[in-house]
């Protein structure tokens, strides 16, 4: 079983401070590191390799310095990681950028393909359906549990807003997955050696045989207009008081019956 | 304090220092309060790599060439410790079980059975103590009875740290009581030999994550390849050799019991207002920080010293080994009574984690030889130097 | 790329979504939404409506807004099928030429709308929780939230036809349901057999906990690592029933297991806007922050009066909440 694990590299949340006079985020604080619902993908290609057998290959898009995020899926365990980095891939949208992760998958060659539900800075969720598009593969989203696996079929549990899909698919196939289908494991002691010496390949656009036209921000559909810092209610709350709890629940229980939430 | 750690070191204090902070530190009061054994933790040490540290690499180990890698075993018991003493134990009391193979055992022995607690699928224990034998080891009355290709054991040991919960014990027993210390012999003994059961789980006022029971021994049959060294009489060399390899990991638990302790006083000080102001501010308290953090340096210095001497190669360490086990733990109890003081009514309850600290180091002093064992045996150590230098 | 002109595009798409035999708000809301830009763009507004023995809803997405509704009754389309239900918008969008294309993004719509826009070389925006009209170039600017929400983009697709993006519910504002409005519904023809289908959906289990989807809920009451165990987390069960709201829950009870997954609130879990939010003993993590914050009036419980969560709360009250929701549980009970 090959098994590819896209991953990205966004802002690390912990590290994210508000600027307390503006309410804006201060990106220049953050440091960088993989996305947390990656883990979880690299995670289940670790487990569905410990069943299966195979091989975990992860996989990301981005500038040299995301050599350093894929090492720690290395770190994790798993067998090889490659950087996809050209300065032609600059500014690309979603459609762009599943182009050029399919084209690395192509070059690779899979059995499976996981993807975490979706990037906490893009939060678009779109990149691993618009790849098993490009790749002309079926993709079940927020998948949240592997029932059943073979060499040529799968069962997997969707996670949707009022329940469970159940959903069974052939193979070659592409998933993401949610938080709930497993703990990812911390980085071992060996993998962490391993990952010190690792020295992680870099493709170029040309290496995946990627068609120029295809990616960039010329070639992206959609541009970003303008972007900016969401106007945030920050201030200090109307504080309620009272003698006791009683006192101080009837008071709210008013204010917020003025502001008609209980008929 | 910059201790120029290498590479290696630095990724086992990270290792393990992520394990306690994600893993251990939100199930630490469950296991406690249960006191029950914490399987997932020992299994999160086993995927880390942390449980092999001081087995050499043939046997599955990551102990660096041409060292005991003892300093290795320290630092991960120290991280894990900080957060909680008694689930450290598991791993620390696997290496106490494992030593004697380590020390004494053939290379068939060594082949069997260090592999399997190398990447963490078994845990060992130490079956020394008896009732009426504790730092007396000398009045040990379990027996072992050579019978055709086998041994027949009898007897209890009493507090055995992961009872029933390891697969591989090293056990002592008399073989020839007429010879005294030198008629004792240590065996390997599976979990699952017939006539090997196990007493009462002990319920104790500390590290109750970790499991104390006794080991019962009625007519038990041992295979004879089972005799570590393959050698009668050597039991006790085996065990003196034993805990002065294992004193400098008890003294990393009590070392990392401190610095838990220390580091919770501190955030607790910094936050915690009372007159108007955080009590960090005031000078008596600030003393008290003080005093605990240059303890809790001083140890730290005496346990790595030891630790990268024995590593080293170094051949009488004995009483170095007593040295650093009984500094260590004395300023656990130290350092974790003062942090409850700073805590103050907070801390004598057990929504907070210093009573239990507390607790928790009480047994550095008492285990694997008391303080005052400890200090029988510094004070032997050097009368006798002394004398040897006036010749 | 084949050669088009955007004027060739014309006309304004709503995907209804319905699960289990019932339209989804969310689809009324983007007809509302939908209703407003095509009468400003002078075009015809339509409803693409997707499944098996789904024929009969066609008249309410007319009297929601709909001049037009493109119906596809299908076996094949019985259930979500990612890969039916994008193969059929994107042979409808070729045939038919819409120049936008919208659907909740729920998680259907987030689903199977990337598959659709990569079919059709179109831009996707995904998420999206307002539509402003660039009249003289015929662009609709898609703004939403990034970071959790702690940015704000606004997106256009200037080259490319249809302009797709999936949408926030509880955003737009429904028309009011009008049965006489009158509307046209059509059944195009669907080349069924060049649609693959490789995953299928084989059952459906419904989640067990009867709570409300907080994504959904107008109320929710939300506890955090101030709650202290799984069972005290009975008290903020008890508010969110009296008060007719859904139990929410910060990052850290969920990850002590207190609560599942499911009722998380936050960058990582579900980004929520009820009109009212009860934050008790959450402290306010920037991350938990991000996902609640949309909300109309956030009332903050907690003990530490420094609280980063008062910062946002409209209403504050600072004291121990074991003992304050209980209180204000009864009260509500009273009425």
């Amino acid at each position: 079983m090959d098994i590819v694990v896209c991953v990205k590299q966004v802002p690390d949340t912990t590290d994210i401070k508000v600027d307390p006079e503006t309410g804006t985020l201060k990106r220049e604080t953050a440091g960088t590191t993989m996305n947390p619902f990656d883990m979880y993908a690299v995670e289940e290609g670790l487990r569905l390799k410990e069943k299966l057998g195979g091989k975990v290959t992860v996989v990301t898009m981005g500038p040299p310095m995301a050599k350093e995020m894929l090492k720690i899926a290395i770190a994790m365990g798993v067998d090889e990681a490659v950087l996809l980095s050209d300065r032609a891939l600059a500014g690309s949208d979603t459609w762009a950028t599943s182009y050029a992760v399919a084209q690395m998958c192509k070059k690779l060659g899979y059995n499976m393909i996981l993807f975490g539900k979706q990037a906490i800075d893009g939060d678009t969720a779109q990149v691993g359906p618009s790849v098993a598009e490009y790749l002309d593969i079926p993709c079940v989203t927020w998948v949240k549990k592997v029932r059943e696996v073979s060499e040529t079929e799968i069962t997997v549990e969707r996670m949707m807003e009022d329940g469970v899909d159940v959903v069974k698919a052939t193979l070659p196939v592409a998933l993401t997955v949610v938080k709930e289908i497993n703990e990812p494991r911390l980085e071992s002691l060996k993998g962490k050696m391993r990952a010190k010496k690792y020295e992680v390949p870099t493709w170029s656009l040309a290496d995946v045989n990627g068609d120029p036209a295809m990616v960039g921000l010329k070639n992206s559909p959609t541009r970003v207009a303008k972007s900016w810092s969401p106007e945030r209610k920050f201030g200090k709350a109307e504080m309620i008081d009272g003698a006791d709890a009683a006192e101080k629940a009837d008071k709210v229980f008013n204010r917020v019956k003025d502001l008609g939430f209980i008929k | 304090m910059n201790y120029f750690f290498t590479d290696e070191e630095q990724m086992i204090i990270e290792t393990s220092r992520e394990i306690a902070q994600k893993k251990i530190k939100p199930v630490r009061e469950h296991y406690d309060a249960e006191g029950i054994f914490p399987w997932d933790m020992v299994k999160e040490m086993a995927n880390a790599g942390l449980c092999g540290l001081y087995i050499p690499e043939e046997y599955g180990g990551m102990s660096p060439k041409g060292s005991k890698g003892i300093m290795q075993l320290v630092l991960a018991t120290e991280e894990m410790s900080k957060v909680c003493g008694g689930i450290a134990l598991s791993n620390a009391a696997s290496a106490l079980g494992t030593f004697p193979i380590l020390l004494g055992a053939t290379e068939a022995q060594k082949k069997k059975y260090l592999p399997d607690v190398a990447s963490g699928k078994k845990l060992a224990a130490f079956g020394l103590t008896e009732a009426g034998a504790g730092s007396d080891a000398g009045a040990m009355r379990t027996t072992a009875v050579k019978k055709g290709n086998k041994y027949i054991l009898n007897g209890t040991k009493q507090w055995i740290t992961n009872g029933f919960e390891a697969e591989t014990y090293t056990v002592f027993a008399m073989t020839d009581k007429s010879k005294g210390a030198r008629g004792c012999s240590c065996f390997i003994v599976e979990k699952g030999t017939p006539g090997f059961t196990f007493g009462k789980k002990e319920n104790k006022m500390g590290i109750r994550a970790s499991a104390t029971t006794e080991l019962i021994f009625q007519d038990c049959e041992v295979p004879e390849e089972n005799l570590v060294g393959g050698k009668e009489g050597t039991g006790f060399i085996i065990a003196v050799g034993t805990l002065n390899h294992s004193r400098p990991g008890v003294a990393a638990q009590a070392l990392g019991i401190a610095a838990g302790a220390l580091d919770e006083s501190l955030a607790y000080a910094r936050q915690r207002e009372q007159f108007g102001q955080k009590i960090s501010g005031f000078q008596a308290v600030q003393h008290m920080l003080a005093i605990m953090a240059v303890e809790v340096e001083a140890a730290r210095s005496l346990v790595y010293a030891v630790s990268r001497s024995v590593d080293a190669g170094a051949t009488d360490f004995a009483k170095d080994s007593a040295f650093c086990k009984y500094y260590a733990s004395e300023v656990a109890m130290k350092v974790t009574t003062n942090a409850v003081q700073i805590f103050g009514g907070y801390g004598y309850m057990k929504e907070y984690p210093v009573e239990k600290m507390m607790r928790d180091a009480k047994i550095t002093q008492i285990y694997e030889g008391t303080s005052q064992i400890q200090l029988n045996e510094i004070a032997a150590k050097l009368i006798k130097e002394s004398a040897q230098k006036k010749k | 790329m084949a050669e088009f002109n955007k004027a060739d595009f014309k006309g304004v798409w709503i995907v209804a979504e319905h699960r289990h035999g019932v339209l989804h708000n969310v689809s009324y809301e983007l007809l509302g939404k939908g209703r407003e830009i095509a009468d400003q763009l002078k075009v015809e507004l339509a409803a693409v409506l997707m499944g098996d023995g789904i024929t009969p809803l066609a008249s309410q997405l007319v009297a929601a807004g709909a001049d037009k509704v493109y119906v596809v009754d299908n076996p094949m389309l019985k259930y979500f099928d990612d890969e039916a239900y994008a193969g059929v918008l994107a042979q409808l969008a070729e045939q038919f030429k819409p120049e936008i294309i919208w659907t909740g993004a729920t998680a259907v719509g987030r689903a199977f709308f990337p598959r659709v826009s990569i079919k059709l070389n179109a831009g996707l925006t995904a998420d999206c929780t307002a539509f402003e009209l660039d009249f003289e170039k015929r662009d609709i600017m898609q703004i939403r939230p990034a970071f959790g929400g702690n940015l704000m983009a606004k997106i256009v697709t200037p080259e490319r036809r249809p302009q797709m993006s999936t949408a926030r519910y509880k955003v737009f504002k429904a028309l009011a349901m009008d049965a006489n409005r009158k509307g046209e519904i059509v059944k195009p023809e669907i080349k069924f057999d060049s649609i693959k289908v490789r995953a299928k959906m084989t059952d459906f289990i419904q989640e067990l906990e009867t709570t409300i989807n907080i994504a959904e809920a107008d109320v929710i009451v939300s506890g955090g690592r101030g709650v202290g165990s799984g069972d005290n987390f009975k008290i903020i069960r008890d508010l969110a029933q009296a008060i007719n709201g859904a139990v929410g829950a910060s990052r850290a009870a969920v990850d002590s297991g207190w609560v599942p997954y499911s009722h998380q609130v936050g960058q990582t879990g579900k980004t929520v806007s009820p009109k009212l939010y009860i934050a008790c003993g959450i402290s306010g993590a920037i991350q938990h922050m991000a996902g609640m914050q949309g909300s109309d009036v956030i009332l903050a419980i907690n003990k530490d009066a420094e609280a980063p969560i008062f910062s946002i709360a409209k209403l504050g009250i600072v004291g121990d909440l074991f003992e304050i929701v209980p209180a204000l549980t009864e009260r509500i009970k009273k009425g």
